[in-house]
């Protein structure tokens, strides 16, 4: 009933030569928009088609808008056998049912086939018309604008925050139903692929619609993720924040917003989103399987008031990392849960409850965490999972804080910004502490306590006071465990687990205190399990707090203090580690004031150790959680063997690193960037299997990672990695067949960002100037052909060099316009104008000749080009120029060489957006025009 | 513990210009590696050889990625797979279709076949250029060939227009086409002493005023097949009319004592010239007046040293004797009160003028 969507096929190039005879391709395009399909002409004979075709109109309910994704084949036409496909596009159009995202999707996608890649690309158009539906019993949520970002994007403002938003839908997965016996890879990768685009539509409408009824129009944070579960199914889930009444700034023109509000107040109410558990469905359709945690921690609101949120009862969740200045008040701490479950033990594996219930005992968890700290919120949340098998891991992750609650009330406030301490005072109160731990004045304003170190995963708030610069800190871990099966196994798992935290923690605390420094930001802990061994990763962005006290030092205890040599060996381990601190100050420019008043206002802290605050829950899964907000003040008791792994970090002058979405200390960006993936899988052989063993060669490969990146990115220097992301995993064994010789295989994935920046000395000045250049190639606006006539042309004598001179410029149509991406939620140097909306995409890749195509690497190499292409190809066609909060949220790779094949799915997503430079921006309303005038037609129509 | 897969991908396509060149001269990546290496790649971030290899590896597998690419240059542009700045475009074409001389001058005057093919190895050890490497400038020329075989209107261009290279080095592809075309004999012993620039700076004389297209304006537009590639069938029948010069005994003498008298006292070598002139200009005439075949077009330059070059070299000519001698040889043709083909003796004497200069290493 209320949209017609219309769709175009323009034109196809460089297409594959489907017909060996002639070398050429007699191709035609099927449309197809849920059970409707139209098909264009055959082109015959043609590897550059120019079908024109027809506007192609469906007419279809809002609900199946935001499900479904067009689907467009292209084929071969064969007159005596099957046609042969050539390839498909799926077109999420989402964005298009938002009156102020895109407004039309036009431009080349490649075409792509699961079994061979992209082949060709195809010219598209693709427009919405929708009618206004005013019905209240709606099952669509067309108009609700969802984003990557975890921030307030920087073209609106929230108007209010409401609070968390999950959902989680379930389904069988094709891979493991009866049918895929019989069907070829390509149909079960295709149908797939379907799937996956189906459920996130619907998991997308379903919190759509629950953000409507908490009377929000937006969410922010979204965060969406895949559990292949194997037999028990396939689970989408998402969490976001939630986020109402936009609407105020939704109706002034964006150019208004891009132009006249530089300070980004924040209007929009922030979504939370928390990722929904994956719960695995047998045969259920997509309809039955949504799942609906009521976790009351926001309460349904009716659509008319802003929910008066009483923030301190309520405990609202926030997937955001990054507030509006004043909106944190406290920072109590981490607080985190994990959770061991069994795949093969839900009673209905159809239905998404069981694994409601799971989250919702996770996030009970959690809640109670956060008021054992005093706090009332948990932001920069996040949820994962691990799987190996029927066992899975569920994770979940956030810091207790205490907001403001006029942001919860009434939205922005215009206060004088808050003191740059308020954040890093202790939320809890001191005389019952929840962990002991030491406190001293605040080294800032000298009236609240704080504590010595502070842990949490957002990000470093603008205001905050730092010393110095900041850098990657890492801790990383293996442990072995028995192979075993079911409850046995779900029990050795839950042991370990508090081990390995309290591990990772010790690793940290070492680290973060030989870099002298005293806060943990953008903290992320994963948790993976495989099936002889767990990995731990904690990744964080170490920085010294001015207003936290300076960290002591490290003191080594040998065990046998009575053999002289032995005490000699810990006096030179104790100089080296006391010249390693003093180097790292130095490195990391830490020079904070002497202390010598740290006596006057503090209590003369007495050592502590820092312990594990651990909770079991009564079921027989075990939820722990650690507690990472404190640590003892001035001595260290290291062991040997740790000790030495934690000094011979790798330190690349001219590189700095850090897993958040800016560097603490430096603050002279340009605008060069450059996003890039990497993948490493290894082999690991059986000897090697003790935890020591295992320690140092997984320390080896992220040290090793690391230092391939800085040395790939070396002409950049100076530079800064910035929100580099690792993630690990040890996939099953089986995929790996090798004979008797039993392997595992530890995947590294970073997606790292890098940025330029300009110190000030004068041997940069190169550097910024390169950098601004290619950023001049790759303003929107580019029309002219990508080549300027060659200035080489070397004077010819002769006249017939006269027509020589122009003719280097590329002779087909425009250039390809240039696409950023960035993990970022911002372009540094620029200015994000207008949100097009979501990206969220998924993709298998398969082959069955991985030798010819150059192994594994060649094989990964060239899917990830293309699953960056086809990201690129869309926001271009969006009419965006860049997709910001970009991450690669799954990337599973699978191999029998044996077979020589291959499989790997990759799950993607980001916000298309437009940017224009900052130093253009008075130049670039005619440029912005174009889009502007489409934009604001497009809204007349709808 | 073994790295099975090791993949570095970035949104805009990273791309070392070194590594490149020596992916182009057709190292392996061990080889590759340890060039690297000698070039002191490893005091740069603190890299270890792991890192430089893994490095290398992922340089290596996007050139092979984009190699396909590069087969046809305007695609470059306008694919959509690798995000690759336009000024990296440009360089990656220029340097995928650069060539070593030497191994174009082992080539040039070949047919650009599978049996050519086949003997490559035989030029790669003869060059000490690897096979791979030779491969590659070999498939670029055939591909350049065959591209430009069959299209209408001026080479030059139309290399440019599809292969997006620099003026140079499309006169150059210019020069291999014209020669793999005409299958000029270039292999001779004698012929050996030429460089493949020497060759191609006759070439393009030869195309600029020998072939169909270089007529003149009005025939840049009509787009005539082959127009650069052949020459002109009728300004070779005309050329037999240059017989008389030598024919006529008149003329022939006349014309001798017009040179004489323009270089008397002017060169070293005059005495020998004087005796010698009407052996040099009999072979220049009895040259031009072959040329209607095509055996002898082949020989073109063979003749050219045999009958020319050499007795001039073994005189001992200077290369400024040999410039003023064919200066005044071809203007006082125009002295000659009967002679009327003035037109085409130009025409002629302008290119064969400056391919004996060219060639004449003294």
């Amino acid at each position: 009933m209320p949209g017609k969507l219309k769709a175009k096929i323009v034109a196809g190039r460089h297409l594959p030569v489907m017909d060996r005879a002639s070398d050429l391709t007699d191709a035609f395009v099927e449309v197809k928009f849920g059970n409707t399909t139209f098909k264009t002409d055959v082109f015959p004979k043609s590897l550059n088609p120019q079908w024109n075709s027809e506007w192609f109109k469906f007419e279809v309910d809002d609900e199946d808008l935001q499900d479904e994704p067009l689907q467009i084949t292209v084929l071969d036409h064969d007159t005596y056998s099957a046609n042969d496909a050539i390839g498909k596009v799926y077109i999420d159009i989402d964005p298009l049912l938002c009156s102020e995202a895109a407004t039309r999707i036009c431009g080349w996608f490649p075409i792509y086939d699961t079994i061979h890649g992209i082949r060709g690309e195809i010219n598209v158009l693709v427009k919405v018309d929708l009618f206004n539906d005013l019905n209240s019993f709606r099952q669509s949520s067309c108009g609700v604008k969802f984003f990557c970002t975890t921030s307030i994007p920087r073209c609106y403002r929230a108007a209010l925050v409401h609070g968390f938003v999950e959902e989680l839908v379930v389904n069988e997965d094709p891979e493991y139903q009866w049918i895929d016996r019989i069907r070829t890879p390509r149909a079960s990768n295709e149908a797939r692929q379907r799937l996956i685009s189906l459920m996130s539509g619907e998991l997308q409408r379903k919190i759509g619609l629950k953000v409507l009824e908490m009377g929000g129009n937006a969410v922010v944070g979204y965060l969406q993720c895949f559990d292949l579960e194997g037999e028990s199914g396939l689970v989408v889930r998402a969490i976001g924040t939630a986020s109402p009444n936009t609407n105020t700034h939704s109706n002034t023109a964006p150019a208004s917003n891009a132009c006249n509000s530089p300070s980004k107040d924040s209007k929009e109410t922030l979504p939370s989103s928390s990722p929904p558990p994956f719960s695995p469905s047998k045969p259920c359709s997509r309809q039955s399987s949504s799942s609906d945690t009521d976790l009351s921690l926001t309460p349904k609101m009716g659509k008319t008031s802003p929910p008066p949120h009483a923030p301190h009862p309520e405990f609202p969740f926030f997937t955001l990392t990054c507030f509006p200045p004043g909106f944190l008040v406290h920072v109590g701490g981490v607080v985190s849960a994990r959770s061991v479950k069994l795949l093969d033990r839900i009673h209905n594996p159809d239905e998404p409850e069981t694994r409601d219930a799971w989250w919702e005992e996770i996030r009970q968890e959690i809640k109670s965490h956060a008021k054992a700290l005093g706090c009332h919120a948990v932001v920069g949340y996040s949820e994962s999972t691990s799987i190996c098998e029927e066992v899975c891991i569920l994770s979940a992750s956030g810091t207790a804080a205490m907001l403001n609650p006029r942001f919860m009330r009434e939205g922005c406030l215009d206060d004088a910004s808050p003191p740059s301490c308020g954040f890093c005072h202790i939320p809890y109160d001191e005389f019952n502490m929840p962990f002991p731990a030491q406190l001293t004045y605040c080294y800032r304003c000298r009236r609240q306590k704080v504590p010595d170190v502070l842990f949490t995963t957002i990000d470093l708030p603008a205001e905050a006071a730092v010393t110095g610069k900041g850098c990657l800190i890492q801790a990383r871990l293996c442990r072995t465990k028995k192979k075993a099966q079911g409850e046995v196994n779900a029990t050795a798992i839950s042991n370990l687990l508090p081990f390995m935290e309290y591990e990772l923690h010790t690793q940290l605390m070492n680290k973060l205190k030989l870099r002298s420094m005293n806060a943990l930001f953008g903290l992320r802990i994963q948790i993976s399990v495989g099936e002889n061994m767990l990995l731990g990763l904690a990744s964080a962005t170490g920085v010294y707090l001015s207003a936290l006290p300076a960290p002591g030092g490290i003191q080594v205890a040998g065990k046998t203090p009575s053999d002289l040599n032995y005490d000699q060996h810990i006096a030179t381990m104790q100089k080296r580690i006391n010249d390693t601190i003093t180097k790292n100050k130095e490195l990391y420019n830490i020079h904070p004031p002497e202390s010598t008043e740290e006596l006057v206002g503090s209590p003369i802290p007495d050592r502590q150790r820092s312990r594990l605050f651990r909770s079991t829950s009564e079921s027989s899964d075990e939820l722990l959680e650690l507690d990472l907000s404190h640590g003892k003040k001035d001595a260290f008791v290291l062991e040997r063997g740790s000790v030495t792994m934690s000094i011979n970090m790798f330190v690349s002058s001219g590189f700095y690193s850090c897993n958040t979405e800016v560097m603490p200390g430096i603050y002279n960006w340009t605008s060069g960037l450059q996003m890039f993936t990497s993948v490493r899988v290894y082999r690991l052989s059986n000897a090697n299997l003790t935890n020591q063993g295992l320690n140092k060669i997984f320390t080896e490969l992220c040290e090793n990672l690391l230092k391939s990146l800085y040395f790939k990115l070396r002409s950049m220097i100076p530079c800064c990695l910035c929100h580099v992301n690792f993630t690990v995993a040890v996939p099953e064994e089986e995929l790996i067949q090798m004979g008797a010789v039993r392997l595992n295989c530890v995947c590294v994935c970073g997606c790292v960002f890098v940025c330029l920046f300009v110190s000030g000395s004068g041997e940069n000045e190169d550097q910024l100037q390169f950098s601004m250049e290619l950023c001049a190639d790759s303003t929107p606006s580019n029309n002219q052909p990508t080549s300027k006539p060659s200035e080489r042309c070397s004077p010819l004598p002769e006249g017939r060099s006269r027509s020589l001179r122009s003719t280097r410029s590329m002779p087909c149509g425009a250039p390809v316009a240039v696409v950023k991406m960035t993990p970022l939620s911002f372009l540094p140097g620029t200015r994000i104008v207008k949100y097009l909306g979501i990206i969220n995409m998924f993709f298998i890749r398969e082959t069955t000749s991985l030798r010819e195509e150059g192994g594994v690497s060649g094989f990964l190499h060239c899917f990830i080009a293309e699953v960056f292409a086809m990201v690129r190809a869309h926001v271009a066609a969006l009419g965006g120029n860049a997709v910001v909060s970009y991450s690669m949220k799954e990337c599973v790779f699978m191999e029998n060489p044996n077979k020589n094949q291959a499989q790997c799915l990759i799950n993607v997503s980001g916000d298309a957006v437009i940017f224009v430079r900052e130093s253009e921006q008075e130049a670039t309303p005619p440029l912005m025009s174009s889009g502007q005038i489409s934009s604001t037609g497009a809204d007349g129509t709808t | 513990m073994s790295m099975v897969l090791d993949v570095f991908v970035g949104n805009t396509t990273i791309m070392d210009m070194d590594i490149y060149q020596l992916w182009l001269d057709g190292l392996t990546v061990r080889e590759a590696v340890k060039a690297r290496m000698d070039q002191g790649a490893l005091l740069e971030c603190e890299a270890n050889a792991e890192v430089l290899m893994s490095d290398t590896m992922d340089q290596f597998r996007t050139f092979q990625l984009c190699e396909r690419l590069l087969h046809s240059p305007t695609k470059l542009a306008n694919q959509l797979l690798f995000q690759i700045p336009s000024q990296h475009q440009r360089m990656l074409i220029e340097k995928y279709y650069e060539f070593d001389s030497v191994f174009a001058r082992e080539v040039l005057g070949k047919k650009l076949s599978k049996g050519t093919k086949k003997d490559l190895d035989d030029i790669s050890s003869k060059t000490g250029i690897t096979l791979k490497s030779c491969r590659r400038q070999f498939d670029n020329f055939k591909r350049v060939f065959k591209v430009v075989e069959d299209l209408k209107g001026p080479l030059v261009e139309n290399i440019q227009h599809h292969f997006l290279l620099t003026d140079t080095q499309a006169r150059d592809y210019a020069a291999i086409v014209f020669f793999a075309n005409s299958r000029f004999e270039t292999g001779k012993r004698k012929l050996q002493y030429l460089s493949f620039q020497d060759f191609a700076y006759c070439a393009s004389q030869l195309i600029q005023y020998w072939t169909t297209g270089a007529v003149g304006e009005l025939h840049l537009y009509s787009m005539v097949e082959d127009m650069d590639v052949d020459l002109e069938k009728e300004f070779l029948h005309e050329l037999k009319d240059l017989k008389v010069l030598v024919n006529d005994k008149n003329m022939l003498d006349q014309h001798k004592v017009l040179v004489c008298a323009a270089l008397r006292g002017k060169i070293k070598v005059y005495r020998l010239m004087e005796a010698n002139f009407k052996n040099l200009s009999r072979a220049l005439i009895n040259l031009a007046s072959k040329l209607t075949h095509t055996k002898d077009v082949r020989d073109l330059f063979i003749d050219l040293v045999e009958k020319v070059i050499e007795p001039c070299r073994c005189d001992r000519w200077t290369l400024g004797e040999v410039t003023l001698f064919l200066t005044q040889y071809t203007n006082a043709a125009h002295g000659l009160g009967t002679f009327s083909r003035q037109v085409v003796w130009d025409r002629y004497m302008g290119v064969i003028r400056s391919c004996i200069l060219r060639m004449y290493h003294e």
